[in-house]
């Protein structure tokens, strides 16, 4: 992201921002990790405080002013109730993450788990938390400062994990910051459900991802946010797609006030390839920002980003796509189209594609389009007996359905289908 | 059956009068045929029957079985036994053929207090009614319409019919566009319907169908009105003297 800050003149710090700070001052000492972490968590709170969070002058938050939307930082709660959910898929492996503690693990041939919070507290072979590199990444010093726990998972190398991995995380309101670290080991193949559910209770939530695809690998991703109307979500994947290595990266979000989930993704060797797919369900007074940043860095590689939202009530929506065509990446090919189904006056959808090429050979083309219910289609519906109510849904559903149905896995797509039913029963 | 009473309708849009003082009986049983010139509001009639909210009603009356229909929405006067087979049926990319046949099936069956059909139901009559038209189930699982031949639309149109089992069924121009075999095939489709308790509307602009589904009553519609009204006689007339006569000695 480019260094783009811009410091708020001297602004008195926001309550959000005040309570960010004083929390820290009581949460620092039981969060887990080494001298180092320590040391990263705080450099990252001092960012947060000299820069304050950003706001719509910081050119990758220009169409959510965190700190004007992230208007409460709700406290950590103790007496946390909830327990699992069954899996999306009824035959995943299972991780629990309640209230950021890990507390539920499966046991998965070819592969190595480990907590996140003990990997903290490791000095050797330990993960080490990074402060943030520059004031932009606000996600990254948040959830830097205030990480407790994750999946630390590694797939051996030619492993083919059969059933997906869902990695559920589960919010009972309050604070929650988790981070997972997953490596997908050459030539192994794996498919990754990473859910975001929770009470209507208000909640901070961020999520840090880093996830590796080893040469010849094959990941899918599946990232589904199904938060209550009072959460705010703050999620960050960054992706390495090495040699030939493919991965299929999916984000449905259905809930949620104030959703921003970041994606950058790097094809760092030749004959990667991304499958990039988002649907956003945005109703009532929420905010849904899905930014991506794509780095193609060699040639031969291909991505295809296709987004799709619906957008009700007072909802506004955000697409930033940046794909980036390094100059030695010659025969790039890059395709990406964002649509949106407006279903009222008031809600909106502001997208910004970015392609910055330096190489010549390339292949690369985005378009936008923002379109209300055909009109003629209703009628041809409503006319063979269909009510009005169920007519729309059929058309809003055939929209977002189109992308669901990519994923070829008939208990994956059930679930996410019935999911867009269920957002549309209570928002159409 | 139906009852039009000095109808004016005209685009929603730009106030442009269309049907201007329309009057016309459909008897329950009977085969109406409608013919006219290109533009005269063949279609426009039969979107104003049907529902649709491009057009306004700014005077007269349809009446449906003894009652006003003017306030009801496409949906609920398809329920009623309302049927429109298009002229140019709509292409809808993402819905499934047979996944709208069977919501429409079964919300028409639930409008009325029926019960809803089982899957293995609703596909067995799929099979049948298909197979009489020469409907493929392959192209049935395809997007409704999308990327349908203009022949295959319009069996389609008639497969829907058959399917939903109108009283009152309205076709356009369904010959347009078919060749000589499907056409004898859509004509047989409309016959087998026809029943004491059902009526057809079949507009067209040629007299060629006429030969296949055989009208009681034949009107001709100039400028949106009906400006003579017929036997099957008038359509041969129609067809050896050419619109502009019939309309002149009408005037
Ligand atoms: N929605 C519309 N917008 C503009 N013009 C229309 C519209 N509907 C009908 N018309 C006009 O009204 C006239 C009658 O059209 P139509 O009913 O389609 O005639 P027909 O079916 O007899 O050929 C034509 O001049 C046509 O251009
Ligand atoms: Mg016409």
């Amino acid at each position: 992201m480019a260094a783009t800050m811009k410091k708020p003149a001297d602004a008195p710090l926001t309550a959000a921002e005040t309570a960010l700070v004083a929390q820290f001052g009581h949460r620092s000492s039981h969060l887990p990790g080494n001298a180092d972490a320590v040391m990263a968590r705080d450099k990252a709170v001092q960012t947060i405080k000299a820069h304050r969070l950003p706001t719509r002058k910081v050119e990758a938050w220009h169409y959510t002013d965190l700190r004007r939307l992230l208007n409460q930082f709700p406290d950590w709660r103790s007496d946390v109730a909830a327990g699992p959910a069954d899996p999306l898929a009824e035959d995943a492996h299972r991780f629990v993450l309640i209230n950021g503690q890990l507390t539920e693990r499966a046991d998965i041939e070819g592969c190595q788990v480990e907590g996140v919070a003990d990997a903290l507290r490791a000095d050797v072979g330990g993960v080490a938390l990074d402060a943030p590199a520059d004031a932009d990444d606000a996600i990254g010093a948040i959830n830097t400062a205030f990480v407790t726990d994750g999946v630390r998972l590694s797939i051996a190398d030619g492993a083919e994990i059969a059933r997906p991995i869902e990695l559920q995380s589960i919010h009972d309101g309050g604070q929650v910051h988790t981070r997972n670290l997953v490596s997908i080991g050459a030539g192994a193949k794996a498919s990754f459900i990473d859910r975001h559910m929770g009470s209507g209770e208000a909640v901070l939530a961020s999520n840090v991802t880093e996830l590796t695809v080893r040469e010849g690998a094959e990941v899918r991703w599946i990232i589904v946010q199904e938060q209550g109307a009072a959460a705010s979500h703050l999620g960050k994947l960054t992706l390495t797609l090495e040699k030939d290595a493919r991965a299929t990266i999916f984000i449905a979000n259905y809930g949620g006030r104030l959703v921003r989930q970041e994606v950058h993704a790097a094809a760092t060797g030749e004959g990667a390839d991304l499958t990039f797919r988002a649907i956003n369900m945005i109703g009532e007074k929420a905010h849904c920002d899905v930014t991506l940043e794509l780095d193609h860095l060699v040639a031969n590689t291909t991505s295809t980003e296709t987004v799709r939202n619906v957008v009700t009530g007072k909802a506004q929506g955000v697409f930033q796509g940046q794909i980036r065509v390094a100059q030695a990446a010659q025969k790039t090919d890059a395709q990406m189209a964002c649509n949106t189904l407006l279903l009222s006056d008031e809600g909106g959808f502001a997208t910004k594609p970015e392609l910055e090429i330096f190489a010549d050979d390339v292949v690369c083309a985005h378009g936008a389009t923002v379109a209300e219910i055909d009109e003629d289609h209703l009628f041809y519906l409503m006319a063979r007996g269909i009510s009005a109510k169920t007519a729309r849904g059929l058309l809003i559903e055939a929209f977002v359905d189109e992308i669901v149905e990519e994923l070829e896995e008939d208990a994956l797509i059930e679930a996410l289908e019935i999911r867009i039913a269920d957002w549309l029963e209570a928002h159409g | 059956m139906l009852e039009i009473k000095n109808l004016h309708a005209r685009i929603a849009e730009d106030g442009t009068e269309i049907i201007n003082g329309l009057n016309m009986t459909v008897k329950a049983g009977e085969v109406a045929a409608i013919m006219g010139p290109n533009g005269s509001g063949k279609s426009t009639l039969s979107y104003v029957l049907a529902g649709r909210d491009d057009y306004e009603v700014t005077e007269g009356d349809i009446f449906y079985n003894g009652e006003s229909i003017l306030e009801m929405d496409p949906a609920e006067r398809a329920s009623a036994g309302l049927f429109l087979a298009f002229q140019y049926p709509m292409e809808i990319p993402g819905v499934a053929t047979m996944q709208f046949l069977k919501v429409a099936l079964n919300e028409q069956r639930k409008a009325r207090g029926e019960d809803e059909l089982t899957t293995p139901d609703f596909i067995k009559k799929v099979r049948e009614a298909a197979g009489t038209l020469g409907v493929e189930m392959e192209m049935l699982k395809r997007p409704l319409n999308v990327g349908f031949s203009g022949g295959e639309k319009k069996r389609a149109e008639i497969l829907q019919m058959k399917l939903l089992e109108p009283k009152l069924c309205v076709l356009d121009e369904t010959d347009s566009g078919l060749d000589i075999d499907a056409l004898k095939i859509v004509a047989d489709g409309v016959n087998a319907l026809r029943s004491p308790d059902r009526a057809v509307i079949v507009i067209t602009h040629y007299q060629r169908l006429l030969e296949y589904i055989v009208p009681d009553t034949v009107h001709v519609l100039s400028k949106g009105r009906i400006v003579k009204t017929g036997d099957k006689s008038l359509a041969l007339e129609l067809e050896a003297k050419g619109y502009a006569d019939i309309i002149a000695e009408a005037a």
